[in-house]
């Protein structure tokens, strides 16, 4: 490992991904991601890559589609307004089953929203976003070290399945900055042979990138080979840290940013002899749901934490499928979990106490049973 | 014997999926010469749009994609700037051009991409059933606009070769016309120019064809060809609207 250097997020991410041997990138500004449009810019051009600045996040998503069709290594980011309008791309690109990894520093919605961290983009990146059946591979890293070991497989994983993968972070892991530290450079980035890419047919038939299939059956035999990939990402894809797992009787679960304030509060917790542990999905999709299984027999409940009104505790209510009780917290629109908050949902949980947010330190914040 | 006529090699031996009439056939008949002509076939990659002519991969034997409606400019980018040794042509209707991905054709002729773009012209939606188009010329009855277009209500037809005529971008820009065989061989130089710049990296080149739709306009393909000479032409005048020499610079 080389030596540690202090990064803001977004930039870290955008060398993490270079590091990956991308060569592409089409973007379009929006906050809170500016900062990796801005790095590309300036980085791509060294190393005999390209950045554009499309016209629009419709444009930009739809150069990706050209890029990764003629067999680029291709990168996307923005937050959570223009994901919205790249799904119809992204749609697209799973339908035609190209690879190309998007990031979404998730800011608060609906609408226009506001541009502070938040979770509330989990339901569009992990069940499809844009329209017709197919998921993107999708990570929610907790750290920006963790974000950058993350950007190297994220291409792989899409260069082998031959589809979309999405890291979704949020404002925080964009703009805070951290020490980070990048794998030596001689390593060279796997990029595998796409004999399915439009590079011009000599010596070979011409090739085709498309999604459209006018044919029911044929459309319907499409869908169920691109459901068979998926079944195989399900088996290798899922990742999950749990914290605490051999003793615990309460888990917190939560990814991504979130994580850590949990993680703050169990360790405080710990110090009291509070038997609480830590369940933190890496994977989003596919939902990390064997890490409930391993913990489940001995926990008491599961509080999910988030800041949105509640996506991801629906996965963890399918993971625990009734055994246990799945209780909710979360703050919305950029507003972040206090610890001392969470601490006092887990405390509620425990004494079976329906909690009353405004006894909460932030007065606000939803809760749900 | 000699062979006076034959089919491109850059054409599949296929049927087209194009109505009776439909001068589709005839646009799709010169880029496949050109190609051939200028021994690109093996390096060049198409980008077939939403309308009538998305099968256009089933008709020419090049590499393609198929792009979402309006983005054929914004794909057609994405390949070029990996491939830049590859010869990429969009193949876009006027609901796909002029309509939905106005933005992407701008801005694709603002970069100066050196890409070519074959934009048909035929002044109503083909492929959904003959709806109205931001080319649909005043008075025309279509689907949507069932009394003919009122300017009052939809404005006037949208005229998109003088409009990036203006562009710097765009080095080179012709409105030509498929009604006559004279006409077809002016529109065939013009496509060769258009590939030819590309070839020669000077930049972003678009020809707009005048075209039918029989089957929406409800004329026989004879009244058709007469109908384009005689209304669309003056809307739309022929000719080099935009042609630099140079590369941007």
């Amino acid at each position: 490992m080389a030596e540690s250097v202090l990064m803001k997020g977004n930039e870290a991410l955008a060398e993490a991904a270079i590091r990956a041997g991308c060569r592409y990138y089409f973007g379009y500004p929006i906050t809170p991601q500016n900062e990796i449009s801005e790095y590309m810019a300036r980085r791509l051009g060294e190393e005999g890559g390209v950045f554009v600045q499309a016209e629009s996040e419709v444009a930009a998503i739809n150069m990706v589609y050209g890029a990764a069709g003629a067999g680029g290594r291709v990168l996307i980011s923005s937050s959570s307004p223009g994901i919205s309008l790249m799904q119809e791309g992204i749609s697209y690109i799973a339908g035609s089953e190209l690879p190309c990894v998007l990031i979404n520093m998730a800011r608060g919605g609906p609408g226009l929203g506001g541009i502070q961290p938040s979770q509330s983009d989990y339901f569009q990146a992990t069940k499809g976003g844009g329209h017709g059946d197919y998921r993107l591979v999708v990570y929610g890293p907790a750290t920006i070290q963790e974000a950058c070991d993350l950007m190297a497989h994220a291409f792989e994983v899409a260069d082998e399945y031959r589809n979309p993968v999405m890291i979704l972070g949020d404002g925080m892991i964009g703009q805070m900055m951290e020490p980070v530290s990048f794998p030596d450079r001689p390593e060279k980035p796997r990029l595998p042979e796409k004999p399915w890419a439009t590079t011009g047919n000599a010596g070979r038939k011409s090739n085709l990138v498309s999604s459209i299939l006018l044919d029911p059956e044929q459309l319907d035999a499409h869908n169920w080979q691109i459901q068979a990939k998926y079944t195989e990402i399900e088996k290798t894809e899922k990742k999950a840290l749990v914290l605490y797992g051999d003793d615990s009787e309460w888990f917190f679960v939560a990814y991504g940013t979130v994580a850590r304030i949990c993680q703050s509060v169990v360790n405080r917790l710990r110090k009291e002899g509070v038997k609480v542990g830590l369940v933190r999905p890496v994977s989003l999709w596919p939902f990390p749901d064997y890490a409930f299984d391993q913990v489940v027999d001995r926990a008491k409940g599961f509080l999910c934490v988030e800041m949105s009104t509640g996506q991801m505790v629906e996965d963890v209510k399918l993971a625990v499928a009734g055994r246990k009780i799945v209780r909710f917290y979360g703050r919305t629109g950029g507003a972040v979990p206090h610890p001392r908050d969470v601490e006092r949902r887990l405390r509620d949980m425990i004494a079976g106490k329906v909690p009353s947010v405004t006894d909460y330190w932030d007065k606000v914040g939803g809760v749900r049973a | 014997m000699k062979v006076v006529y034959q089919r491109p090699k850059s054409l599949y031996n296929a049927a087209t999926s194009y109505c009776p009439g439909c001068t589709h056939g005839i646009a799709h008949r010169l880029v496949a010469e050109v190609i051939d002509e200028l021994g690109i076939q093996g390096r060049t990659v198409g980008v077939a749009s939403v309308g009538c002519s998305v099968f256009a991969y089933n008709v020419f034997d090049v590499d393609f994609q198929q792009a979402a409606h309006g983005r054929a400019p914004a794909v057609a980018t994405g390949i070029k700037r990996v491939r830049p040794e590859c010869i990429v042509f969009t193949y876009q209707g006027d609901g796909d051009l002029a309509s939905i991905g106005m933005a992407e054709i701008v801005h694709a002729a603002v970069r100066g991409e050196n890409i070519t773009v074959i934009f048909i012209n035929n002044a109503i939606y083909g492929m959904t059933g003959g709806q109205m188009a931001p080319t649909t010329l005043v008075g025309q009855k279509t689907t949507t606009s069932p009394f003919g277009r009122d300017p009052k209500l939809q404005g006037y037809p949208l005229k998109v070769s003088e409009l990036l005529a203006t562009i710097e971008g765009a080095r080179y820009v012709a409105r030509c016309s498929l009604h006559n065989p004279a006409n077809i061989q002016k529109a065939r130089q013009a496509i060769r120019k258009a590939f030819v710049n590309q070839v020669e990296g000077k930049g972003f080149s678009l020809v707009e064809l005048l075209s039918t739709c029989s089957t929406n306009w409800g004329m026989t393909p004879q009244a058709a060809l007469k109908w384009l000479e005689e209304k669309m032409i003056p809307e739309f005048p022929l000719g080099e609207l935009r042609n630099e020499e140079g590369p941007v610079a």
